[in-house]
C-alpha cells in the first residue's frame, strides 16, 4: 500500500487539500455536517507552516466579507458553511460576482427550508446554480461525488476561479462530507509570493504603485450604462466558461436503454441501481454533471437520443430535472425522484420508482387491456396509443 | 470480493468506532473502503449506525438496501435491521442488550456476549473491540495482522500503549461468539 493513500471524511480532504493547494485564508463559522473543514485546519495548524490564516468569524456574514477583502488582495480565500449558513452568505456571494472576484465557496448541503435538518440533502441546488443572491451572476458549480473529488475540487475550484475572476463553489452534502473514503491528496504547492500575487491579479488592491493608478474593487456603479456594459461582460464572460468548462462523467451509458441523471451522492446511490436493474436484465446509464454549472446541456441533448426515458434522481423536489428537461426538450419523457428534507433513497428504492415512473416493464409480458374496434372511441384510442407508446420491445 | 456490513447500537458504544477501525484494516489490506456513519444528534445516547463497505473494485453507493453482515448491540437496531441481512448473510448480537432475537432461518444467526465478556475484563471501553472479534472468527475479512495495524493508524499515538488491550478482546470475541 502507497504510503499517501488515506482514509478520511470528505470535510476533512477539503480542509486538507486546501493547505496544500497554498491557500492563503479560511474564514468560516462552525454548522454541521461540515465543522469538519474547520476543525481539522484548526488541528493542523496551517499558519505555523505554510502561513495560511484560519479564522473562525463571528457570524457567517462575517466570513464570507472577510472572504471578499482577502479575494480583493488577489489572495486564494475560502469560506465554508452549510445550507442556512450559504443563505446568509449570499449577499457576499453576489458581490463577489459583481467584483469579480475569485473565491471558493464549499456549502455541504443539509435538508432545509429553515434550520431544517443536519441530514443530506441537495435542496440548495436552485440557490448554487440560478442566482441565490440577486443580480444576473453566475458561480463555477463544482458536485463531488466522493472523498477524493473533495480533495480534487479545491485545487480545479480555486484554478477556475482565478482563471475567471469568478468566485467557484463545491455544491457537496452530508454524505460526501461525513463518509470515509481512500483519497490521495494533492502535493503540497508553495503559496504564492506577493510578487507572484501582483503579477497574477494586477487588479488587486495591495498598494498603489508609482506605475499605474489605483486599483478600485467595487460591485458599485451608479452609472447605469457604465453597469450595463459591465453586465454584458460578465456575460461574455460566462458565454466563454459554457463554452470551456463544462464536465461531467458517463457510466454504462453506451447501449443504455434508460438513463438515470443524478449528481454528487445521488450518483453514488444511482450506480448501485445500474447494478440491481442489470439484474433484472434492463441496462441503464448514468450521466453525472461535475459541474451543475456551466451544465452539460449539449451532451444530455445528445443522450436523450439513444434511450427511452430519463430519471432524475436528487435530495430534493426537483431541482435539476428543470435543467434536464431544458436539455431534453421534449424528445423523451424525463422523470424526476427524490426524497426530502434528510432521507436518502436506497437504490432498489430508486429502482422501484424509475420503473413505476418510465413504465418499464420488466416481463414484457403485460397485456394492454385493448377495447373491440366496433367500440372504440377516440379517447380510448389515445389511451391505446399512449400505452403502446410506453410499452418496451 | 465485496462485504456490506452494518453495525448498530447505542450512541456510546463503540460503534463508528469499530468501524472505523475494520475500515482502516481494509485500508491496510488494500482493499477499497468506504464508511459511512449516521451523525449529529444520535452520536450521544440515542441509535448510531455505520455502514463499512470493504471490497475489491470500486464502490458504487456508500448507502445500501441490504448486508451481507448486520451487528446489532440493542433491541431497536435488530428491531431496524433484522430484515435487511442478505439471505445467507449474518447476523451478529450482543446478547445483553436483546430480548427478542431474530427467528430468520434463512440467515447465520451468531450471539456474542461482549457486554458480560467486557464487565468480566473489568474494561467496559473493550466491548466493541470484543464484537469486532466475534465478527473476524465467523466472517475473517480482514488478516489479523491488518487489523493490529488498522488499529494503530485509527488510534492517536498516544494511545496506542491500548493496543494489547484490543487485541486481547478481539481474541476473547472469537472465543465467546456463538452460532444460534
Amino acid at each position: 500500500m502507497a504510503e499517501d493513500i488515506k482514509l478520511m471524511k470528505g470535510n476533512e480532504a477539503i480542509a486538507h487539500a486546501a493547505i496544500r493547494y497554498g491557500c492563503d485564508g479560511y474564514f468560516g463559522y462552525p454548522i454541521t455536517p461540515q465543522s469538519e473543514i474547520m476543525e481539522t485546519l484548526m488541528e493542523v495548524a496551517p499558519w505555523e507552516t505554510t502561513g495560511m490564516v484560519v479564522l473562525q468569524a463571528e457570524s457567517e456574514v462575517a466570513a464570507i466579507n472577510m472572504v471578499y477583502g482577502g479575494a480583493g488582495c488577489g489572495k486564494a480565500v475560502m469560506t465554508s458553511s452549510s445550507s442556512p449558513g450559504v443563505s446568509l452568505k449570499q449577499e457576499g456571494i453576489s458581490y463577489l460576482a459583481g467584483a469579480e472576484l475569485p473565491a471558493l465557496i464549499v456549502n455541504v448541503m443539509r435538508g432545509g427550508p429553515g434550520l431544517g435538518t443536519i441530514q443530506p440533502s441537495q435542496a440548495d441546488y436552485f440557490q448554487t446554480v440560478k442566482g441565490g443572491g440577486h443580480g444576473d451572476y453566475k458561480l463555477i458549480a463544482l458536485a463531488p461525488s466522493s472523498v477524493q473529488e473533495m480533495a480534487d475540487f479545491v485545487k480545479l475550484g480555486f484554478d477556475l476561479a482565478f482563471k475567471y475572476n469568478n468566485p467557484a463553489i463545491i455544491l457537496a452534502d452530508g454524505i460526501v462530507g461525513q463518509m470515509m473514503e481512500k483519497v490521495v491528496l494533492p502535493e503540497q504547492q508553495p503559496r504564492r509570493t506577493e510578487e507572484e500575487v501582483r503579477k497574477q491579479c494586477p487588479w488587486a488592491s495591495l498598494g498603489k504603485t508609482s506605475e499605474r493608478k489605483r486599483n478600485v474593487i467595487t460591485s458599485l456603479e451608479l452609472d447605469s450604462a457604465a453597469m450595463e456594459r459591465n453586465n454584458i461582460r460578465f456575460q461574455a464572460k460566462y458565454r466563454e466558461i459554457e463554452e470551456n468548462e463544462v464536465r461531467y462523467e458517463e457510466i454504462n451509458c453506451d447501449g443504455a436503454d434508460y438513463l438515470l441523471i443524478a449528481f454528487g451522492s445521488s450518483a453514488r446511490i444511482c450506480q448501485k441501481t445500474i447494478e440491481i436493474a442489470a439484474q433484472e436484465g434492463v441496462k441503464l446509464g448514468l450521466l453525472r454533471p461535475i459541474t451543475l454549472w456551466p451544465f452539460p446541456t449539449k451532451e444530455i441533448k445528445h443522450r436523450g437520443n439513444f434511450v427511452k426515458g430519463i430519471l432524475v434522481m436528487e435530495l430534493n423536489a426537483g431541482q435539476m430535472v428543470e435543467d434536464v428537461r431544458l436539455a431534453i426538450e421534449g424528445a423523451v419523457p424525463v422523470e424526476h425522484y427524490g426524497r426530502l428534507g434528510g432521507i436518502v433513497p436506497d437504490p432498489s428504492e430508486v429502482w422501484d420508482a424509475m420503473k413505476q415512473k418510465l413504465n418499464i416493464n420488466i416481463c414484457n409480458k403485460q397485456i394492454h387491456n385493448v377495447p373491440e374496434l366496433e367500440t372504440i372511441s377516440e379517447e380510448s384510442m389515445q389511451e391505446v396509443i399512449s400505452n403502446l407508446n410506453k410499452m418496451t420491445p | 470480493m465485496k462485504q456490506e456490513i452494518i453495525i448498530a447500537g447505542f450512541g456510546g458504544q463503540g460503534v463508528l468506532s469499530m468501524g472505523k477501525i475494520l475500515a482502516y484494516s481494509g485500508l491496510m489490506e488494500g482493499k477499497e473502503v468506504s464508511w459511512m456513519p449516521s451523525y449529529g444528534p444520535e452520536q450521544r445516547g440515542g441509535t448510531a449506525n455505520v455502514t463499512v463497505i470493504l471490497s475489491d473494485e470500486r464502490i458504487s453507493s456508500p448507502v445500501l438496501n441490504d448486508y451481507d453482515v448486520v451487528i446489532v448491540l440493542n433491541q431497536p437496531s435488530m428491531d431496524k435491521f433484522e430484515s435487511k441481512v442478505k439471505p445467507g448473510g449474518v447476523l451478529i448480537y450482543d446478547g445483553y442488550g436483546i430480548h427478542n432475537p431474530s427467528k430468520r432461518t434463512d440467515i447465520d444467526i451468531f450471539r456474542v456476549d461482549a457486554t458480560d465478556a467486557a464487565t468480566e475484563m473489568k474494561n467496559s471501553k473493550a466491548f466493541n473491540m470484543i464484537v469486532l472479534g466475534g465478527l473476524l472468527k465467523v466472517r475473517p475479512m480482514v488478516e489479523h495482522e491488518n487489523v493490529i495495524a488498522g488499529l494503530k493508524k485509527s488510534l492517536p499515538e498516544r494511545h496506542h500503549k491500548l493496543i494489547p488491550m484490543n487485541e486481547m478482546a478481539i481474541q476473547k470475541g472469537m472465543e465467546i461468539i456463538q452460532k444460534i
